[in-house]
């Protein structure tokens, strides 16, 4: 070998070896996390706010998690489940060594007891309880989930980590919950409310094997400790990010982009897409029963003023018909022609007369909680107007609307939004509980033979068509795709735009 | 004089009778309900009616009432919906923050305004006098959470001096939780100070121009044991008031100014409880700001009794 070739060699594995140094992540450290507020608890089967499962996912854990493509994946569980062939029997082999932060063993027992407490306390546990027959402990690493009818989302909504299937020990299930003791990398040392939670690690942590991918995968458990800090003021939380004062700051306005890219100490981390503003329409009552009235509400509105007027600049959102992204497997066009992004008042006029609309107030629920949410609220208004509507715009705050939008007899349409969930069956609008109400017979198919197939490609056939029935009836619009926007030092490592952002795997430079 | 206190004292109980009265229906008639909120978004009605009806929501307004009313007469004010701890604890982790950004703003807000004030009134007319007026009117103007920003902008942002926002985090000393309150002290105080200067000014003036003060000029006595011996300690009762009021207003919770600066104080405490429904902390928190302002009353009343002797008889 010439002397040239063995030097090029040497410095090429110098070279890769000093640049995995530079790479490898640093143990030690706290990272600092700034939130909107402070969550109405740390029990996340307790509410399906989105604060509760971005603290709450650091302590407790599910059997199941998402991968970096919203696919499940074992958490606490050994492997995926095994599915009976006629799709009504559940037996997941667990994971043996996994310990609570009291120092117990994880058991099929505690997995028996947590599931029954959230099929019991848990909104989304209690509506998949319909279709449970039994929970069983095979044995002490195996437990067999028995259905009345094969239900596919399963897996899913035990992965989900909002109004969560965590596992507790099966002596620690008290409701409202007294121990806050899981599985999860770290463990809750001190709550201050409206200050701070302070979550430290737990060494008897033991982590999935394989790469970290997602929500999935090994659990570093990099940092000494994670302060999550309420910082409930939008301005103050721009500035603390361009201070560089906390690690990670969530959800800042996304007029501040320039102001964290311009900051010395931290830059903006966007999740492109995050979610979708929606208008809920209240398909069970009043004037909004009426079909040809909700397509007249959709041929009115532009969706593209209302996207301008809520997010500014494209570079924050996207009009897109489709109720999932390209990023998503369940991403179709199906059903979506001449049903999005309409803005033609006249045709929405025409359509209006032919419902029989006799002048009475369409009444909007919107909250200033969310701005973006009244901004789009004020265009449309606009636009219905212009097709001929009596508009009630009421904009209350987010408990009044929460309470109003309960009592169908109260409102029209209420404005909302949502992260895109990795299931659709996971959406809450398209379940018959939901407060829009809507219950027909197409929805009933459509989503019945989707929530009952299990084979995957199907599934996604299948979503085509649930989506073919949610534009053909419209319970609900979907005004765009909208991103989110928070801001991380530049000392902070690991960390990946996620809609319920996770620290396990990040660590700081020192 | 003990006539006079027993008045006050009787006037206390009826007040705070009032208050828990009132408050407890303002804050079941506003709409709102505090088991959605905990649900969150994807919650059914059936999951709000059952948390609800765990709660004792269910029950009528009157029931409720006197429940409440029983529960108060025990000395508890209830268990917080949200915040898994009693009012009462939550209420004492909030008193220190609030208690010393009170103190500091109160502090910052008389060292601005008393000297400025009397110096004002001293030299009426003068450039200084109508400086201080016209500071005294920009300062009444300008909201707190703008200087709030402002402040938050330059002495944190730019120059690092100071945290953004926060109250220290866990182990935090008394002397780190103590600079975290210099910025929202100086916010607060600068606003607060306007009053309080606008008061002095006026006060003294109307003791300068009094018999008294000429007959103490005519004896011969300096100007500076005139203005600060005789003038001031006459002008004092309106300018104790005025602070005593801007302490009990702050005390009850700077509420926009904790928020800006993320301090978990009373008034972050009741703002959260608002937004959220906590109907506990919301009754809680206001019967204990009642007292507070009835005490501050109360106390001046009895500072009265020290300064101004007429009110003994």
């Amino acid at each position: 070998m010439k002397s040239s070739v063995r030097i090029a060699l040497l410095l090429g594995t110098a070279l890769v070896a000093s640049t995995s140094f530079a790479f490898a992540q640093e143990k030690g450290g706290v990272i600092n996390v700034a939130t909107v507020g402070e969550p109405p608890t740390l029990d996340p089967m307790a509410s399906t706010a989105d604060l509760v499962g971005i603290v709450s996912q650091h302590m407790f854990e599910t059997l199941y998690t998402f991968d970096k493509d919203w696919k499940p994946t074992p958490l606490l569980a050994a492997a995926m489940p095994d599915i009976s062939a006629d799709g009504k029997t559940y037996t997941i082999k667990l994971r043996s060594g996994v310990k609570f932060h009291d120092g117990t063993d994880m058991d099929a027992t505690d997995v028996v007891a947590s599931l029954d407490r959230w099929t019991k306390t848990a909104s989304r546990g209690k509506q998949t309880a319909t279709t449970i027959a039994g929970i069983e402990a095979v044995d002490a690493t195996t437990v067999k989930i028995s259905l009345t009818t094969p239900y596919a989302p399963l897996v899913s909504l035990l992965a989900f980590n909002n109004s969560a299937a965590i596992v507790l020990p099966s002596e620690k299930q008290a409701e409202p919950m007294v121990d806050f003791v899981g599985t999860g990398p770290y463990k809750l040392k001190e709550r201050k409310a409206d200050q701070y939670i302070q979550l430290e690690r737990y060494d008897g942590y033991v982590s999935p094997e394989g790469e970290s991918n997602g929500y999935g995968g090994a659990r570093h458990q990099y940092a000494d400790e994670i302060r999550f800090v309420p910082v409930p003021d939008p301005n103050t939380r721009v500035e603390a990010a361009v201070s560089g004062q906390y690690d990670y700051v969530d959800s800042i306005p996304v007029e501040s982009f320039d102001r964290v890219k311009g900051s010395s100490a931290s830059e903006p981390v966007m999740l492109q897409p995050f979610g979708w503003p929606v208008f809920v329409l209240n398909s069970g009552n009043g004037m909004t029963k009426n079909l040809e009235l909700r397509k007249a509400i959709r041929t009115a509105l532009s969706m593209e003023d209302m996207m301008a007027a809520a997010f500014g600049s494209t570079d924050f959102y996207a009009l897109d018909a489709a109720l999932y992204p390209s990023q998503y497997v369940w991403r179709t066009e199906a059903g979506t022609e001449g049903g999005y992004n309409v803005a033609d008042p006249e045709k929405a006029a025409e359509l209006l007369k032919a419902a029989g609309y006799k002048g009475e107030p369409l009444r909007i629920l919107t909250s200033r909680q969310y701005e973006f949410h009244y901004k789009m609220a004020q265009v449309a208004a606009e636009y219905l107007k212009l097709a001929g509507f009596t508009v009630d715009l009421q904009v209350v705050d987010w408990a009044t609307l929460t309470q109003r939008r309960a009592d169908p007899t109260l409102w029209d349409i209420y404005i909302t939004h949502s992260p895109f969930l990795p299931e659709p069956a996971l959406i809450g609008m398209m379940s018959t509980k939901a407060p829009g109400n809507w219950d027909t017979p197409a929805r009933a198919k459509a989503v019945d033979a989707f929530n009952a197939e299990s084979d995957a490609g199907k599934r996604v056939t299948l979503w085509a068509d649930v989506q073919k029935v949610i534009y053909e009836e419209v319970p609900f619009i979907k005004i765009g795709d909208f991103n989110a926007l928070s801001a991380k030092t530049k000392t902070l490592d690991g960390v990946s735009p996620a809609p319920w952002p996770y620290f396990w795997n990040a660590s700081i430079k020192k | 004089m003990i006539r006079y206190i027993l008045q006050r004292l009787f006037g206390m109980i009826v007040v705070m009778a009032l208050v828990v009265t009132i408050v407890f229906v303002i804050v079941r008639v506003t709409p709102g309900d505090p088991a959605a909120v905990m649900l969150g978004p994807e919650a059914t009605q059936q999951d709000i009616a059952e948390l609800r009806t765990k709660l004792g929501l269910d029950q009528s307004l009157g029931l409720q009432y006197v429940y409440y009313i029983g529960q108060l007469l025990q000395g508890d004010l209830g268990q917080s919906i949200f915040l898994n701890q009693p009012v009462t604890s939550a209420l004492a982790e909030r008193a220190e923050p609030t208690f010393f950004l009170t103190l500091f703003s109160i502090l910052i807000a008389s060292g601005i305004a008393l000297p400025i004030g009397i110096y004002a009134a001293y030299r009426r007319g003068s450039f200084v006098d109508q400086a201080a007026t016209t500071l005294a009117m920009l300062a009444a103007s300008i909201p707190s959470f703008w200087l709030g920003l402002i402040l938050i902008q330059f002495l944190a942002v730019r120059l690092g001096w100071f945290p953004v926002s926060g109250y220290g985090g866990p182990g935090s000393t008394f002397v780190e939780r103590m600079y975290h309150l210099t910025l929202p002290a100086i916010a607060l105080g600068v606003v607060s100070s306007a009053l309080i200067l606008r008061f002095t000014r006026a006060s003294m003036l109307d003791v300068l121009g009094d018999d008294f003060i000429r007959t103490a000029r005519a004896k011969g006595l300096g100007e500076r044991r005139v203005v600060m011996k005789h003038a001031l300690k006459n002008a004092l009762i309106p300018i104790l008031t005025i602070i005593g009021l801007t302490a009990a207003v702050l005390i009850s919770g700077a509420v926009v100014t904790e928020t800006v600066f993320g301090l978990p104080g009373v008034g972050n405490l009741v703002v959260s409880a608002v937004l959220r429904r906590d109907y506990p902390v919301i009754q809680g928190a206001l019967l204990v700001i009642a007292a507070l302002y009835v005490l501050i009353n109360f106390a001046i009343d009895m500072l009265y009794l020290l300064v101004d002797p007429r009110v003994r008889y």
